[in-house]
C-alpha cells in the first residue's frame, strides 16, 4: 500500500510531492536501509519512528543526498535523482542535487545556525545568495517568518546568545524562507531541555496543521499523536508499518511496533 | 536586547553591586601599574647595565640612528607584502590540500613538503641567484617577498587546513542543505569561521615573519638588519647598531600584537 492508507486518503492532501524508491544504503558492510519506498503527499505530516539505529536519520539525510544512497532514487517535485554511488556525477549532476536540497529543507538535532552571523544573516543569506531574492525582499520574508516562531525580537542577536529552543526556531524560519516544498526534521528537540522543548514543537504543530509538508524523525509520541498524518515505524532499515496515529500507536499489528512501544511506555513510566 | 521594564514598585540596585564594581575596577587598575612598573623596571635595568659597559655612544647614535631607523620603511613593507602573499598562498593552498583532485592536491602537498623542508636562508638565495641563471631576473626587494611569502604561506598552508577541517562538519551540511553551491559554502560558512580558529596561530606566524625578514638584508635589501650592520662595521660600534635594530623589531612586534588582539576581539562578537 504505497500512500501508506489503508482507506481513503484524508481530504486534505494534494498530489505526492516527494517519492524515493527502493533507497538501499551501505556504511561499508553495514546494511543501514534495505529498500525503502516512501510516498509523501502535498500538505501531509509523516512522522518516523523507530528504535536507534534503525535508519531514520540515514533515510532523512539520503532524501536530500547529504548521504548517497548506494542505490534508489529520490524524487522532489517532480526532479528526480538516481543514486550514484560510484560519483561518477559530472557537475551537471552536482548542480541537479543542489536543485534537489532547494525544494527540502532541513532541521538537525544540533540546530548548525551559522555562529558568525545575526539571527537575520542566518536567514536572508541563502534566499540573498542562492535564490537571487532581492535584499528588501529577503528581509521582509526572514522578519514574517522569524515573527511566526515568535523570534523577531531576536533578530539582530547571535546565535551564541539564543536558548537551544530558540536556535531550532530561528533555524525553523532559516528553512521556511527559502519556501522548500518539504521539511525535512532530525529529532529536532532530542538536544534540548525537557523545559524548551514544547516552544519548539508548539511551531511545528501550528506548521503541520497550515499544511506544511513535513517528514518528521521524533521520539515525542503525544507530538506524534496530535499533529502527523502518518506514522512510519521503521525497523532494520525497512518500513516496518505506517498508517494513521491512532492506528499505529494504539493498534499496532507488527510485533516489531508493538515491542517498541512497549518498551517506549516502560522507559516513560 | 531590550530589558524587560523593572517592576514599579522595585528596590534601587543593591549597594553591594557597585562595591563589587569598585573593588574589581581597583583590582584591574592594580594590576596594570604593577605590571607597568615591572616593565620598565626591568628595562630601565637593562639599558642601565648596557650604559654601564661603556659601550654607549651618543653621538654616533645621534648620526646613525637615523640611518638605521630609515630601514623600518622597507621592512615593514617587506612584511606587509609577505603577510598578503603568504596569506592568499595558504588559503589556496589549504583547499587544495582538502581537495579531492589528484594533481591539486599533489602540487600542494608538494609545495608544503618541499618548502616546510628547506631553510629559509637557502629559498632566499634560490629566488635571488638562481632565478636569474633561469632567465628569470628580480629586483632584490621583490626576491625577498616572494621567498618570505611562499615560505611563510607553506607553514600557514597547513594552519589554514587544520582551520577548515576544525569547522564544525554541520555547518557545512546545513549550507548544503540549504541549497548553497560548493564556492559559496566556502567562501561565506567554512572560511570565516576557519579565520577565527586561526587567528591566534596565523599571528604567532606574522611575529615570527616580522623577525625572520631580516634574512633579506643577506640579498642586500636595504632593510633594518641591512642598515645596522652596514652602519656599525663601517664605524665599528657594532653592537649599538644591533641594538637599535633588535628595538625595532621589538617595537613593530608589539604593534601587530595589539592589533591581532584587537582583531580577535572583533571577530569574537558572536561568541557570547
Ligand atoms: N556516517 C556513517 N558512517 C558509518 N555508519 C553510519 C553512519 N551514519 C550512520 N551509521 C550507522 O547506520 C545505522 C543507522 O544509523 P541512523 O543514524 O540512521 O539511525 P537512527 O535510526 O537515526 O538512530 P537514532 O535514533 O539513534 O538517531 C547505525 O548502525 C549507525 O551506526
Ligand atoms: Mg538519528
Amino acid at each position: 500500500m504505497q500512500s501508506g492508507y489503508d482507506g481513503p486518503l484524508p481530504a486534505h492532501l494534494g498530489e505526492v510531492i516527494v517519492r524515493t524508491g527502493g533507497i538501499e544504503k551501505y556504511f561499508g558492510d553495514n546494511h543501514v536501509l534495505r529498500g525503502v519506498d516512501l510516498e509523501v503527499r502535498q500538505r501531509e505530516a509523516v512522522m518516523i519512528l523507530g528504535r536507534s539505529g534503525s535508519g531514520k536519520t540515514t533515510l532523512l539525510r539520503c532524501i536530500n543526498f547529504l548521504e548517497e544512497p548506494t542505490v534508489g532514487w529520490v524524487e522532489i517535485d517532480g526532479l528526480r535523482m538516481e543514486a550514484d554511488p560510484l560519483h561518477q556525477r559530472n557537475r551537471a549532476h552536482q548542480e541537479q542535487i543542489r536543485q534537489l536540497r532547494l525544494r527540502a529543507g532541513m532541521l538537525f538535532q544540533d540546530f548548525n545556525l551559522f555562529p558568525h552571523m545575526t539571527v537575520l544573516a542566518n536567514c536572508i543569506e541563502a534566499p540573498t545568495r542562492v535564490r537571487g531574492v532581492g535584499k528588501d525582499e529577503a528581509v521582509a520574508s526572514a522578519e514574517r517568518y522569524l515573527d511566526k516562531v515568535g523570534l523577531l525580537n531576536k533578530r539582530d542577536e547571535y546565535p551564541a546568545r539564543l536558548s537551544g529552543g530558540q536556535k531550532q526556531r530561528v533555524a525553523i524560519a532559516r528553512a521556511l524562507c527559502m519556501e522548500p516544498k518539504v521539511l525535512l526534521f532530525d529529532e529536532p528537540t532530542s538536544a534540548l531541555d525537557p523545559e524548551l522543548i514544547g516552544e519548539v514543537l508548539k511551531v511545528m504543530e501550528d506548521l503541520a496543521h497550515e499544511g506544511t509538508t513535513m517528514i518528521v524523525v521524533t521520539h515525542e509520541m503525544h507530538f506524534a499523536r496530535e499533529a502527523a498524518d502518518r506514522v512510519v515505524f521503521m525497523e532494520e532499515g525497512v518500513i516496518c508499518e505506517q498508517g494513521p496515529p491512532e492506528q499505529i500507536l494504539d493498534h499496532p499489528r507488527q510485533d516489531g511496533t508493538r515491542r517498541f512501544l512497549r518498551r517506549f511506555l516502560e522507559d516513560r513510566a | 536586547m531590550t530589558t524587560s521594564a523593572a517592576p514599579a514598585t522595585s528596590t534601587a540596585r543593591p549597594e553591594i553591586l557597585d562595591r563589587i564594581d569598585a573593588s574589581q575596577r581597583r583590582k584591574r587598575t592594580w594590576f596594570r601599574i604593577q605590571f607597568i612598573a615591572v616593565w620598565i623596571g626591568l628595562v630601565g635595568a637593562l639599558i642601565y647595565g648596557l650604559w654601564a659597559t661603556d659601550n654607549i655612544d651618543l653621538e654616533w647614535m645621534g648620526t646613525w640612528a637615523p640611518f638605521i631607523l630609515g630601514g623600518t620603511a622597507v621592512t615593514v613593507l617587506v612584511c606587509v607584502t609577505s603577510i598578503i602573499l603568504a596569506t592568499a598562498l595558504a588559503i589556496i593552498g589549504a583547499i587544495s590540500r582538502l581537495s579531492s583532485n589528484a594533481v591539486v592536491y599533489s602540487v600542494a602537498s608538494l609545495y608544503v613538503s618541499l618548502v616546510r623542508g628547506t631553510p629559509l636562508l637557502v629559498q632566499i638565495f634560490f629566488v635571488y641567484f638562481a632565478l636569474p641563471q633561469m632567465g628569470v631576473r628580480l629586483d632584490a626587494l621583490l626576491c625577498g617577498i616572494l621567498a618570505l611569502g611562499f615560505n611563510y604561506g607553506a607553514y600557514m598552508t597547513e594552519v589554514f587546513r587544520a582551520g577548515i577541517q576544525a569547522v564544525p562538519r554541520g555547518q557545512r551540511e546545513a549550507a548544503q542543505a540549504l541549497g548553497m553551491p560548493e564556492r559559496n559554502i566556502m567562501r561565506r560558512i567554512v572560511l570565516p569561521q576557519a579565520f577565527r580558529i586561526v587567528t591566534p596561530a596565523i599571528g604567532n606566524d606574522f611575529v615570527a615573519m616580522i623577525k625572520d625578514s631580516a634574512l633579506v638584508s643577506t640579498i642586500a635589501v636595504q632593510e633594518l638588519l641591512w642598515r645596522a650592520q652596514r652602519a656599525g662595521t663601517q664605524t665599528f660600534h657594532t653592537l649599538q647598531a644591533l641594538l637599535i635594530a633588535a628595538l625595532v623589531y621589538w617595537v613593530l612586534t608589539i604593534i601587530f600584537s595589539y592589533f591581532q588582539e584587537r582583531l580577535e576581539r572583533r571577530m569574537a562578537r558572536g561568541d557570547r
